[in-house]
């Protein structure tokens, strides 16, 4: 079971959230071209190792996670808050 | 070169104690350059080669697999063969496979043990029942065999799902392919790679891709753990791996994510279950079928996250426990013998690659999700034709990188681009 350490909820287990995806995406602005979108959208770097995902704690507080995690041995190096609204909230 | 099985052989080496059989295939040491070079040693890198060979006598060809024949996803599924897929390209290229497969044993000189013993999707809902009997008519439309099957039909076929008025997913019938059905993973893998080798194709195994040379749009060489190697044309099948060899010939990102799927199989039981059968609801993906020595071999949704690690993790095994005993419950009691994982090339929308690609002499074959070992036989077929010819057939014209980009997106779920809710 992969724990993750909730900055709000403490560690828990990773059935407590649900998976989003590639944290790493950078949405272009709205009226970038179409071949910006299809690249955000549609193309992933899909890393063997350590990668930026979001996770959202489901059934715990409810915020959207960034976390750094190693997609081969799913050791966890970081868990930070994925806006920075929350980031203002939690102080 | 291997001889021929048959009735005889069997009966002469049975007389000889089984000492005299040849090797099933060669095991060259690697040229440094081929017409074609395949990278990946799968079933679908096995089938390549092999239709190379056979349809289109490209002379020198191999296969290059980093492990054993066999040791990734085509030696890890579920062994689920239909051709149920309704949109046009996948409608197509399915039915060519299933007719493939009914053929296959032969073609090869290969017990493949190709069982069409049926493929019954159980049905929870009068939805269900509409919008499934919108693909199986589609699917009698086309060509192919499909059935609607009321409850007393399926009451009499498969007597012991949970009918029960208070069940936590009550059945309203299902819908079938009495064609489709199971084959022995290991053997069609053996078969094809038998038959390559017999053609001529060097199967070369343990031998990793682990570097890519290229020259302007053109790949020039590979560095692999047995020497550098290079090929007229250079043709990818590997899986859950395509993007780790993307980036090694420098192309950036693709449609594809790396999700693990997980298999079971329980201690072998005395006939209980006849057909393929498959659940899916909302939060649970179910589908199971009984081996030829008895264990009952089943398998559910992805574990959820990005993964390379072939290996599952606990909440699935328990979400697959779950629907296996809400629809089947007298499995409460069977213990599990094994389970496993295998790394899926999910796609942006449940749909494969079998195209051209931004480099001149680079082949791409990808995308299966966790689907791929059905297609086989067509998915070898398709991309041999693409490689010797140089342009796709018309059935796969659709099935390239560049579907997205025109809008042109083929999502059999319509679950939109989030790879990990495609299968
Ligand atoms: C648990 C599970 C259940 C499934 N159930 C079904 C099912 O019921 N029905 C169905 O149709 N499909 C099913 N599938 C999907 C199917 O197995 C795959 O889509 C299919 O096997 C993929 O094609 P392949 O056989 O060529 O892949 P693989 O067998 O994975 O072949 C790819 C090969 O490439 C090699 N490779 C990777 N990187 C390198 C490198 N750098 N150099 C050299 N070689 C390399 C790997 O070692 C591997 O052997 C299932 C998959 C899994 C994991
Ligand atoms: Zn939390």
């Amino acid at each position: 079971m992969i724990k993750i350490d909730c900055p709000f909820c403490g560690v828990r287990d990773h059935s407590e959230f649900s998976y989003g995806g590639d944290g790493s995406i950078e949405w272009p602005a709205l009226d970038a071209s179409a071949s910006d979108w299809v690249t955000a959208v549609y193309e992933r770097d899909n890393i063997r190792g350590k990668q930026w995902e979001t996770w959202h704690h489901l059934y715990g507080c409810r915020q959207w996670l960034l976390v750094e995690r190693d997609t081969l041995t799913h050791e966890i190096h970081t868990v930070k808050l994925a806006h920075s609204g929350c980031g203002q909230l939690s102080r | 070169m291997a001889s021929r099985y048959s009735m005889w052989s069997v009966f002469r080496n049975g007389l000889s104690g089984q000492q005299h059989w040849d090797r099933v295939w060669r095991d060259p040491e690697p040229a440094s350059h081929y017409d074609v070079v395949i990278v990946g040693g799968g079933l679908h890198g096995l089938a390549t080669a092999y239709y190379l060979k056979k349809m289109h006598g490209i002379r020198r060809v191999a296969v290059l697999e980093k492990g054993w024949i066999g040791g990734g996803n085509a030696g890890r599924n579920t062994t689920i063969v239909r051709s149920n897929y309704r949109l046009p390209g996948n409608r197509e290229f399915y039915e060519h496979s299933l007719s493939l497969w009914e053929n296959l044993s032969h073609e090869l000189n290969y017990n493949v043990m190709f069982s069409q013993r049926g493929h019954v999707t159980v049905l929870h809902s009068p939805g269900a029942i509409d919008t499934f009997s919108r693909t199986y008519n589609t699917l009698r439309m086309t060509g192919s065999d499909g059935e609607f099957w009321d409850l007393d039909t399926l009451k009499k076929n498969i007597p012991h799902l949970n009918y029960a008025a208070d069940a936590r997913f009550p059945i309203y019938g299902a819908t079938v392919q009495p064609r489709a059905g199971t084959a022995r993973h290991d053997a069609v893998v053996w078969g094809y790679a038998r038959a390559a080798d017999a053609l001529g194709v060097d199967l070369i195994q343990n031998c990793e891709v682990t570097g890519i040379t290229r020259d302007a749009d053109r790949i020039a060489s590979l560095q692999t753990s047995r020497g550098v190697i290079t090929g007229d044309k250079t043709a990818f099948a590997v899986a859950g791996h395509t993007s780790q060899l993307w980036h090694m010939a420098g192309l950036g990102g693709l449609p594809i994510e790396s999700h693990k799927l997980q298999a079971f199989v329980s201690e072998p039981l005395k006939p209980l279950l006849d057909h393929v059968v498959a659940f899916s609801v909302g939060g649970g993906l179910f589908y199971v079928s009984q081996s030829d020595k008895g264990g009952m071999v089943f398998g559910g949704d992805l574990d959820w996250y990005k993964s390379y690690a072939q290996r599952g993790n606990l909440p699935m095994v328990q979400n697959v426990a779950e629907c296996a005993t809400a629809l089947l419950p007298c499995l409460g009691r069977v213990r599990l013998l094994r389970h496993w994982a295998g790394v899926m090339d999910m796609s942006m929308d449940g749909s494969f690659f079998i195209c051209k690609t931004p480099l001149s002499n680079l082949y791409l074959n990808a995308g299966w999700n966790y689907g791929g070992f059905k297609a086989s036989p067509a998915s070898g077929w398709y991309f041999a034709d693409l490689i010797a010819n140089d342009r796709p057939h018309d059935v796969i014209r659709h099935h390239d990188l560049q579907r997205f980009a025109r809008g042109y997106i083929i999502d059999e779920r319509g679950a939109g681009a989030d790879p990990k809710l495609h299968g």
